[in-house]
């Protein structure tokens, strides 16, 4: 089970806006270490949300996103007190997944 | 008669009170000085290239640190004229490199820090304080602009065109040693303490004074 | 209908070319402050400070004790608020100490980690979180929203304030650089880092509220003590103990010198 996400939902004017934090290393696979070696790739590589049981957003994260990704969305609909949930799969197989009320 | 001989007591006792109490507050400065070194001393430890003697003061970083960058005029002409005698000027008497090897030489920021490695080679560290190419916006403003050098530093005060040999002979000694001119000026003592090489001060004499070079285009 | 269409867009094309070249320089700025503020809300040293918090009461060390039992300058298990009034003189100690070293002390004594341990690794790197700096990441996080309030009462604080002044315009090194050679003037800055003038108040409680931070470049939060050292190490100096008497000197004097202002760490820097 990957690191925690902090999430953040709120609704403004019919529109719901989401913030995510991530914690993940995203190596990219081309980086070296201080011994000279390549670190090997390690990044998320799909990113969904769901409201209400319908995907909201799809996402694939690839070795451009930096480290620690942070991402807003807004999304029509959402209604306080509903809930959001995110997770993410990445290249070594790992998931996290979080939900949040929409406040 | 015993009125004036008063009057004479008592002002002796307040001069004596003055000189004492003037006294009583150096005392307590010099004290508080030497807490201050050795702490300096006693709390840095070696570091790669970067050595404790580094902290070790010549005679100008002590005088401009003992009066914050501001010393007497006497001291202060004293040790520029010192300075200045030791400037090792180019054996050929020739002040102008390569400008595109300066630009590069100009932009580095790398050396002299204990995370270099002891054979690289350190820059010039030149864009981190001051503009020099119209075309590079990424430049510090610790030092005054460098941008159309021939054009802005190419008269005297009195307003005499300066010839090409006396300007490169003026850039060159600058970035040689700064403190020659003005004693406590920011900017380090290139050649002065051995950052740079010959070769690599004529580079960036050239960068600033070749008309080629983009610190003289638009 | 096409053609006014056309050429309208065709003029924005042209203008706005025109606007990125002519004021690249003065946007330059402009659009790093925008790029701060859009990313201020996601600060993942959000993250540290809930790993800190968790390490903190966890009973740890050989002594298995946790950090509950840390006095940190308000009293035993007061964290809210402490930070604001560090550094300050410690009566167990004798001597003015900053966070670091304190919790240096309590690792210490409380916990009985051997100090050459802590000290050994004390900044974060490549897969690696020191428990240290977790903690700071914590505790000042339970300081924000509250005012700087560093005291010079005890005759210790005040001679640390001023030898703290007296390192700041040390000059030395193959640069002969101090700190005032960079911070001691307004409005300069180092390629395109604004520099802080620790004369001047504005820049000092601007600067001081917005450390320790998440450095993004780095992708890890870096404390008080690291970014000291980090400067010691552009200045051309050796490196300085870890929260030694020297480190601890001049935190003193920029801390006071940014009294009053909101603390309002951890920051975000780029």
């Amino acid at each position: 089970m990957g690191n925690p996400m902090r999430i953040r939902a709120s609704v403004q004017e019919g529109m719901t806006e989401v913030k995510v934090l991530m914690q993940h290393e995203m190596e990219t696979g081309l980086r070296k270490d201080a011994d000279g070696k390549l670190v090997p790739a390690w990044h998320i590589t799909e990113l969904k949300a769901v409201h209400n049981g319908k995907t909201v957003l799809e996402g694939q994260f690839g070795t451009a996103v930096s480290k620690n990704p942070y991402l807003v969305f807004r999304f029509k609909g959402g209604v306080s007190g509903e809930k959001i949930s995110v997770n993410w799969v990445d290249n070594k197989g790992d998931t996290r997944s979080d939900e949040v009320e929409i406040s | 008669m015993l009125r004036k001989f008063f009057h004479f007591v008592s002002i002796s006792a307040i001069f004596a009170f003055l000189v004492f109490s003037a006294q009583a507050a150096d005392n307590s400065d010099t004290l508080l000085e030497a807490k201050v070194m050795t702490i300096i001393k006693h709390d840095f430890h070696d570091k790669g290239i970067a050595k404790i003697d580094r902290l070790n003061q010549d005679s100008v970083q002590a005088m401009c640190t003992k009066f914050l960058d501001n010393p007497p005029i006497d001291n202060m002409e004293h040790l520029q004229a010192e300075q200045e005698k030791a400037i090792r000027w180019p054996a050929d008497g020739k002040y102008m490199g390569n400008w595109k090897a300066g630009e590069e030489l100009a932009q580095s920021g790398s050396g002299m820090t204990w995370s270099d490695k002891p054979d690289a080679i350190p820059g010039g560290n030149c864009y981190n304080c001051h503009q020099l190419s119209a075309k590079e916006i990424s430049y510090g403003t610790i030092g005054p602009s460098l941008l159309h050098f021939r054009l802005n530093f190419g008269k005297t005060s009195g307003g005499q065109t300066l010839t090409d040999k006396e300007l490169q002979r003026f850039a060159y000694g600058h970035i040689y040693n700064a403190k020659a001119y003005n004693l406590c000026v920011n900017m380090p003592r290139f050649g002065h303490l051995g950052i740079l090489t010959e070769a690599q001060i004529k580079d960036l004499v050239a960068l600033l004074i070749d008309p080629e070079s983009p610190v003289n285009k638009e | 209908m096409n053609a006014p269409i056309l050429k309208n867009g065709f003029f924005v094309f042209l203008f706005s070319i025109y606007c990125s070249v002519v004021l690249a320089e003065s946007n330059a700025s402009d659009e790093i402050a925008k790029y701060r503020e859009m990313i201020s809300d996601g600060n993942p040293a959000e993250f540290d400070e809930m790993r800190g918090e968790d390490l903190w009461k966890k009973p740890s060390g050989p002594n298995k004790v946790s950090m509950q039992k840390c006095d940190l300058g308000k009293g035993i298990g007061i964290v809210k608020g402490a930070y604001a009034e560090l550094p300050k003189y410690f009566p167990d100690t004798d001597r003015v100490q900053d966070l670091e070293s304190r919790l240096v002390f309590c690792m210490t004594t409380l916990q009985g980690i051997p100090e050459k341990e802590i000290i050994a690794k004390p900044f974060g790197g490549d897969n690696y979180k020191p428990d240290i700096e977790s903690y700071v990441a914590y505790v000042v996080g339970q300081s924000k929203g509250v005012k700087m309030n560093v005291s010079l009462t005890h005759p210790k604080e005040k001679e640390a304030y001023e030898i703290g002044k007296r390192i700041f315009t040390y000059r030395a090194g193959p640069y002969d650089f101090a700190c005032s050679t960079c911070h001691g003037q307004d409005n300069i800055r180092i390629r395109m880092q604004n520099l802080p003038n620790f004369n001047n108040l504005k820049d000092s409680q601007a600067a001081y509220i917005s450390w320790p931070a998440y450095r993004v470049s780095q992708g890890l939060f870096r404390s008080f003590q690291w970014r000291l050292n980090d400067c010691f190490r552009q200045q051309r100096f050796p490196e300085p103990q870890y929260a030694s008497e020297l480190t601890i000197d001049l935190a003193i004097f920029m801390a006071r010198n940014a009294n009053n202002a909101i603390y309002a760490g951890p920051g975000l820097k780029r």
